[in-house]
């Protein structure tokens, strides 16, 4: 009989359903064997021209329906995807979900292609009173609906029969971890018995993009674009903007073993802790970091040492990987030189506020595969940093427990650890 | 019966064009006839109810800070900080470093120039993603990014007020703002926090912000009118405010271990979800009504009705069909505050506890006089176009 209640008497956390899209493909089964393989989906951007722009690559979502119909029809798209492969795999109606549903997604505006058109079907007055007047007159919600910061998520709770008003969060980069939070700690408060957390960007606009590139956030290395993200590398120049969706089935265990579903993997901890320093930059000595990976071992009930594999945030970015390093070396210590460190995003990119949620999918994955997924681009590695960051190729190993990291802007530091078995 | 887990609220942070902080706001609120702070012309035929004057040196003392927001993130920053320094917690490391945050947020500030050259340049030609490239490139200040994201203001909150304890940002308008406080609450309640912060900000007076309301044209054109007096009118029944409300919300024993005044207990917190398009809404609110386990006898509630017409009038026939609630649309000398509505309907209902008095009327033509003392007061917020939600706030 297994132990239903974990070292602080909460009711353990079970996955019993994963689900995920990046550029690799749609599903778990392309996604794992392009991952493991070290193929990369940077690709140059299609969807819009590039003049002007010094980054050209991405890691956009092109295959699907919405792909070109702008970022609240892709990011429904993109969460409902992964959302329904994960529901059916957990063997759950995907008409009557039944419990909460919790929604990391990008923040929305109205897309300027609606804007144009808007703008250019009348003549009187200018600007945004141009605007507010063709609004008015619409008959339509559609066009409404893409800037509502809820709509996403109501159409997703319509669609599965998610259970209660929908939260659509954001914590930036780290939205799609703390989107599995609040579904754990939603299952431990016994508020319910299972939880649909997802996390979903399909945002990866022109705008968007231009708003990284001024922040000097974007790499520039557009020659090879499956070269260009390269975590821990000494000539890493920042992060691949890019588009996915991970959505996991979280239950409690005793209710995923009363109805007799496979468990894929344990929710053991979640850690968070915000930082003061600055709205891009990390505190110097790394504490919040430090603080949000201690928190998710404490609240996993591990000790530092039964950390076997860290999926990390691993961006790309000069910034992140050095603090990332720092954080992670001062936690586990002299062990971080043996500890396998990969990030995923070295092949996918980064899935902004889908990408905890990817991450956990992966690492969840990693686990029942016994299969760690390289950091491809290693080429040059950063002397400051050394990692042992599985280059490369893929590593066979067994892997009981993962710690995944999500670092985002505005002080966003959230960590998740998963285990492969119950206790 | 109070228990030691109780929610309790300890801190209030309030600014609206009626002026700032709980005080300000119940002076004004308690005197009867008092009459809306409203601008007509700006925006119109569109009436705001503006921001009041604010001196942002008093809560965010770098004028770098200041400068790396726009109005919004500045405008919930400086709600946050009132709601801090009313808890007496703002400059307490100890307690700062420790405290749980959750914040109702939209998006922030468009540049209005730079989108007004983009659509006029757009006139004269076809190549509309170039000329996007070619003038976002170069026209677009690189930090307004960071001004626009919807974390960015529990971001500044961190920097600013240095509360680092956890960091979330709830989107999805008025929605936001009751899941905010429903999951504050649950995390004190179940013992995962002590003290959190809670609440948002909006600030209309920009376009974009009224654009997100008129795509569905919700936003009531020609003369002001009070919420309740909406329907038929022109256009679709909303005025919306400039605002923030912030919440300290903290457990019982930790409040009274600080030795800190109390102004009233956080009773349930309820959400709901209707199908609408089904016309679901007045069955929803009545049933959430009784999950919010309202007291017999005299209630008040204070209502963060929209004006929205559809919406608006569910609420009014849901809470009519209860005698004994007297409610008071608070909107109706606020505006809408979108995500802030919930967290200022339950400050506002925290206020009338702790004064022990009820809000006269903000309109005699459609609501009833209250008398006696409210031990018990409703807050609602049903979203002008989806989610609604209630608490029940309850003599400290």
């Amino acid at each position: 009989m297994a132990n239903l209640r974990d070292h602080m008497g909460r009711p353990i956390v079970a996955v019993t359903g994963i689900g995920v899209v990046t550029s690799l493909g749609a599903g778990k089964s392309d996604n794992w064997a392009a991952l493991t393989s070290g193929k990369s989906g940077i690709h140059p951007i299609t969807r819009f021209p590039v003049d002007h722009l010094n980054t050209r690559i991405s890691g956009m979502v092109d295959f699907l329906p919405s792909s070109s119909k702008g970022a609240s029809p892709l990011t429904y798209e993109l969460a409902e995807t992964a959302a329904q492969e994960a529901v059916a795999e957990a063997g759950l109606n995907s008409g009557d979900f039944g419990g909460p549903l919790f929604l990391a997604s990008p923040p929305v505006e109205l897309d300027w292609h609606e804007r144009f058109s808007l703008y250019n079907s009348d003549k009187q007055d200018s600007g945004t009173e141009r605007l507010l007047r063709v609004a008015r007159r619409l008959k339509e919600l559609d066009i409404f609906e893409t800037t509502q910061f809820g709509s996403i998520a109501d159409r997703l709770a319509d669609r599965f029969g998610t259970r209660g008003l929908p939260i659509t969060l954001s914590t930036a980069c780290a939205s799609g971890a703390t989107a599995i939070q609040l579904g754990v700690e939603a299952i431990r408060r016994g508020e319910c018995d299972r939880a649909l957390s997802i996390g979903a960007d399909g945002s990866a606009t022109a705008e968007a993009l231009i708003r990284f590139s001024l922040l000097s956030a974007l790499s520039t290395h557009n020659d090879i674009p499956e070269k260009a993200s390269k975590p821990f590398s000494k000539d890493r120049d920042g992060f691949v903007l890019a588009e996915g969706a991970g959505a996991l089935v979280l239950e409690s265990l005793e209710a995923a073993l009363a109805r007799g579903a496979t468990v894929l993997g344990i929710l053991r901890g979640c850690g968070e802790k915000a930082d003061d320093f600055h709205r891009t930059r990390s505190k110097p000595d790394g504490s919040p970091a430090i603080a949000a990976v201690r928190a998710a071992l404490a609240d996993a009930g591990l000790s530092k040492d039964e950390i076997d594999y860290v999926n990390a945030h691993g961006t790309s970015t000069p910034e992140n990987d050095k603090m990332e390093h720092l954080s992670l070396s001062t936690v586990f210590g002299e062990r971080i030189g043996s500890m396998p460190v990969s990030s995923n995003k070295s092949m996918i990119g980064h899935t902004l506020s889908a990408a905890g949620a990817v991450e956990a999918a992966f690492s969840l994955m990693t686990m029942r595969e016994g299969v760690i997924p390289p950091t491809i681009n290693y080429d040059n590695p950063d002397p400051a940093i050394m990692l042992d960051v599985v280059p490369n190729k893929k590593r066979n190993a067994e892997v009981g427990t993962v710690l995944s990291n999500s670092f985002g802007f505005g002080g966003q530091n959230t960590c998740l650890v998963m285990a492969r078995e119950p206790v | 019966m109070s228990s030691p887990h109780d929610v309790v609220i300890s801190g209030i942070g309030l600014v609206s064009c009626l002026g700032e902080g709980p005080d300000a706001h119940w002076q004004k609120l308690a005197q009867p006839g008092q009459q809306p702070v409203l601008e007509a012309a700006r925006f119109a035929p569109y009436t705001v109810h503006p921001l009041p004057e604010i001196d942002w040196n008093l809560q965010i003392a770098k004028r770098g800070d200041q400068r790396q927001m726009e109005t919004w993130q500045r405008l919930g920053t400086y709600a946050a900080g009132l709601a801090l320094d009313d808890a007496g917690i703002k400059g307490n490391d100890e307690l700062c470093s420790t405290m749980d945050m959750v914040v109702a947020a939209g998006g922030g500030e468009r540049d209005e120039a730079v989108d007004a050259d983009i659509l006029a340049a757009s006139e004269s030609r076809n190549d509309r993603d170039v000329l996007l490239n070619e003038k976002l490139t170069t026209e677009l200040r690189p930090t307004l990014f960071l001004a626009q994201l919807s974390n960015l203001l529990a971001g500044n909150i961190s920097i600013v007020h240095k509360v680092t304890g956890s960091s979330r940002t709830f989107m999805g308008e008025e929605g936001a703002g009751v899941s905010a406080v429903e999951t504050a609450a649950a995390r004190i309640r179940s013992g995962q926090s002590t003290h959190v912060l809670v609440g948002g900000a909006f600030q209309t007076e920009h376009s974009d912000m009224l654009l997100g309301y008129e795509l569905a044209g919700y936003l009531h054109r020609g003369p002001w009118k009070p919420v309740w007096q909406r329907q038929g009118c022109e256009g679709g029944g909303v005025v919306s405010g400039s605002g923030g409300a912030f919440l300290v919300l903290e457990q019982r024993e930790h409040a009274a271990s600080r030795g800190r005044k109390i102004y009233a207990e956080l009773g349930p917190v309820v959400s709901g979800r209707a199908r609408r398009r089904q016309g679901g809404l007045d069955a929803e609110i009545a049933a959430m009504l009784k999950r919010a386990a309202v007291p017999n006898g005299e209630l008040l509630a204070l209502s963060g009705a929209s004006g929205a017409h559809a919406a608006t009038s569910a609420e009014k026939a849901a809470l009519d069909a209860v005698e004994a609630i007297a409610a008071r649309g608070f909107a109706t000398l606020t505006g809408h505050m979108k995500e802030a509505q919930f967290p200022f309907a339950v400050a506002l209902a925290a206020l009338a506890v702790d004064r022990k008095a009820a809000y006269p009327v903000f309109d005699a033509a459609a609501e009833r006089p209250f008398a006696g003392v409210p031990r018990s007061v409703l807050a609602t917020a049903i979203g002008y176009h989806q989610f609604e939600g209630m608490a029940l706030v309850n003599a400290a």
